[in-house]
């Protein structure tokens, strides 16, 4: 059977499943719409966790990512598996405790304010929006490069698909729908990673393996690429910083309290039926979300090493790098290299007109480097890479049978979709419990609520597929913004409600839009106001990265920091939040009487 | 009871410190602000501040949360809070 045959097959066979589960967990009432009825397992709840977290981009670009970071990319690795623990500790079973179907609810009844509530729902909306455009952009690659079909085709099918059962299901049909994807994605990216490690290092575990020995030599994986990437001008692997030490700090930072106030990922937690329950859960996403997150950087210094080691024999041997005979002659180049090429991630131009492809550093800082390209009569790199190949590729290099790479392709797609049904709940649930139903029409019956809700689906759905559509060209960006978002305004706000009995409506208001405030500011100042061209301003803050060398993608924490100093200074000149608000608090720090998760005020 | 609830929080809060600190030694410490000194050691063929940051921190995490939910547990029912 052709490959693209197989992958139809094993695509359309996930779709199947996914329309299955649909059809078996429709949502009939308010709770099963907004939180899947309370009594999801607090394992099953971790399994859809992950699935709900791991996005796009978690499962085509981070391994690429790191790859070109080498050291610097582990920011991504510990900040977005970090969040966890202070998400476990510091707000899910707390808000679980608290029992209500959304976050701005919370926010809302803890700071006794309708505006208050008000402010979240709009942090959560710019968070989630900006994110979701990030995700259909996603499911658009994702069909378009493993199937074949134009990006729109890719868009309206995966619209169509979440459509199916998110709309119907409500979270009750996303939390099934997203463990069945969780097993499709994670299958998808680690056997294809077990069978790289294998080949180069002969150990099965990739996360032991990215420490191995290459087979065949007494040289460990990571050291001979250091010797590599050097050699060829880049900078060695196992230390290149991302800007400076103190960015990364920071960016972890951000990337950590970012993960634990992201809405979609908090009301995951409300699904289950106890505190302890949401405790435990949050152990088992983060175990889930572990087993690719330890595979990645697997994959990153093994697709890396791989490709050198395609476009240079010596890489292999331990010959010259700059040999004239080491380049590979372009017409002998591997089949899976001119089928990515078709698809524009991969380019060669033959720039010394040898026939033979050089792939190096020409841009390179170290003397030595570019002394021996001189030598060698390199007139620059002539290969350019597109960083998702790192995981895309993967089943090609490592020779692995058709049917693995069509397993890629439906995991590619199951991660982009998962996430996107996240987000599109949170944002649904946030029009027609906190807006309509909190606000403009406080008398509506749970019928009413529950069409409400679904009408705010349909909704989220079409806007984030004309904004997948029509990106608003600044897609790239959206992720990390999303992230700056979440932690600057909804993270602090969210955790002094929990951890200080005495912060007011004042403080916390004035914290949530100073945080986003300056966060958008510095993003906006060095990426245009809402990401248009031309209306830069950097140059106003004195010039890129002016704040201690911060790079906008980082500057949540900051954020986050000015959004504390905002609140306590408010607070201490505004009065003290009334007495009923202090035994709240008192009484959402115990897990005795947590009820089942309901929408009443 | 208002003393019970009081304590409750201490030993939570207590709990919550003991775990963060070592939350921060091993990600922005052996992972960030330690890593090259730490690199100097090599484990199973990793430098160790590397392997902290690409692999370590993330093991301790999922640890980490595991030794909370069940202390937590503990201390819900020394103070006779916990859940039915």
């Amino acid at each position: 059977m052709d490959l693209q045959t197989l992958t139809y097959l094993v695509v359309g066979a996930s779709f199947a499943l996914y329309i299955g589960i649909a059809i078996w967990a429709r949502a009939g009432s308010t709770s099963e719409f907004y939180v899947a009825g309370g009594g999801v397992h607090p394992i099953t709840n971790g399994m859809a966790t992950a699935a709900d977290w791991m996005s796009a981009a978690s499962f085509i670009s981070m391994a690429g990512l790191i790859a070109n970071m080498g050291y610097g990319g582990s920011l991504f690795l510990m900040g977005w598996t970090g969040g966890y623990v202070i998400l476990a500790m510091w707000l899910a079973p707390y808000l679980r405790k608290f029992g209500k179907f959304t976050v701005p609810q919370f926010i809302g009844d803890r700071y006794y304010s309708k505006s208050a509530s008000t402010v979240a729902v709009v942090c959560l909306l710019m968070a989630s929006i900006t994110y979701v455009i990030g995700q259909m952009t996603g499911v658009g690659v994702a069909f378009s490069r493993f199937l074949g079909v134009s990006n729109e085709t890719g868009i309206y099918l995966g619209m169509a698909i979440v459509f199916a059962y998110a709309v119907f299901g409500g979270m009750k049909g996303i939390t099934y729908t997203q463990v069945a994807q969780y097993i499709v994605l994670i299958a998808a990216y680690t056997i294809p990673a077990i069978f790289i490690s294998l080949n180069l290092t002969g150990n099965v575990f990739p996360q032991l393996g990215l420490g191995g020995t290459l087979v065949g030599t007494d040289t460990t994986l990571l050291e001979r690429l250091n010797q590599i990437v050097v050699d060829l001008g880049f900078a060695e692997y196992t230390t290149s910083l991302p800007g400076s030490r103190l960015n990364m700090f920071v960016y972890t930072v951000s990337l950590m309290i970012g993960t634990a106030g992201l809405p979609h990922v908090i009301i995951r937690f409300f699904t289950v039926p106890k505190v302890s329950d949401a405790r435990y859960s949050a152990g088992w996403a983060l175990m889930f979300i572990a087993i690719l997150y330890t595979t990645a950087p697997a994959v990153a210094a093994m697709a890396k090493y791989n490709l050198h080691q395609t476009v240079n024999t010596a890489v292999a041997t331990g010959g010259d790098l700059h040999a004239p005979e080491s380049s590979l002659v372009y017409e002998e180049r591997p089949a899976w290299m001119a089928r990515w090429e078709k698809t524009g991630l991969l380019k060669w131009e033959d720039k010394n007109g040898d026939g033979r492809i050089q792939y190096y550093n020409d841009a390179t800082k170290n003397a030595d480097a570019a002394a021996k390209a001189e030598q060698a009569g390199w007139k620059g790199n002539e290969l350019t890479v597109n960083a998702d190949i790192m995981v895309m590729a993967n089943p090609e290099i490592a020779l692995l049978p058709n049917w693995v790479i069509a397993l890629v392709a439906a995991g590619g797609v199951a991660a982009a979709l998962s996430t996107a049904a996240g987000l599109l709940l949170a944002i649904s649930a946030a029009v027609s419990h906190d807006l309509i139903k909190n606000v403009i029409k406080p008398d509506i019956s749970e019928k009413g609520e529950l069409m409400a809700g679904k009408l705010s689906m349909v909704g989220a759905i079409i806007l984030a597929g004309y904004l997948g559509l029509n990106p608003p060209g600044f897609a790239a960006g959206t992720v990390a913004l999303a992230f700056g978002i979440a932690a600057s305004s909804l993270f602090p706000a969210i955790m002094m409600g929990i951890f200080s009995k005495k912060m007011n409506k004042e403080g916390a208001m004035a914290g949530m839009l100073s945080g986003l405030f300056v966060t958008l500011f510095y993003v906006f100042a060095h990426k245009g106001i809402f990401f248009i061209k031309g209306t830069e301003f950097v140059d106003l803050i004195g010039g890129p990265n002016s704040f201690f060398g911060i790079t906008p993608e980082a500057f949540g924490a900051i954020g986050a920091l000015v959004n504390f100093a905002v609140a306590y200074v408010v607070d201490k000149v505004t009065k003290e939040p009334p007495e009923h608000i202090q035994h709240l608090v008192e009484s959402v720090r115990i897990p005795r009487g947590a009820k089942a998760v309901d929408g009443a005020h | 009871m208002e003393a019970n609830s009081a304590g409750y929080w201490k030993a939570t809060l207590g709990l919550l410190t003991k775990i963060m600190i070592i939350w921060f030694l091993v990600s922005y410490g052996a992972g960030i602000l330690f890593q090259p000194v730490l690199d100097t050691i090599k484990i199973g063929g990793y430098p160790l501040g590397f392997w902290f940051a690409q692999q370590g921190s993330i093991y301790i995490f999922i640890a980490l949360i595991f030794y909370y939910a069940k202390k937590m547990g503990e201390i819900d029912r020394k103070f006779d809070v916990h859940e039915d």
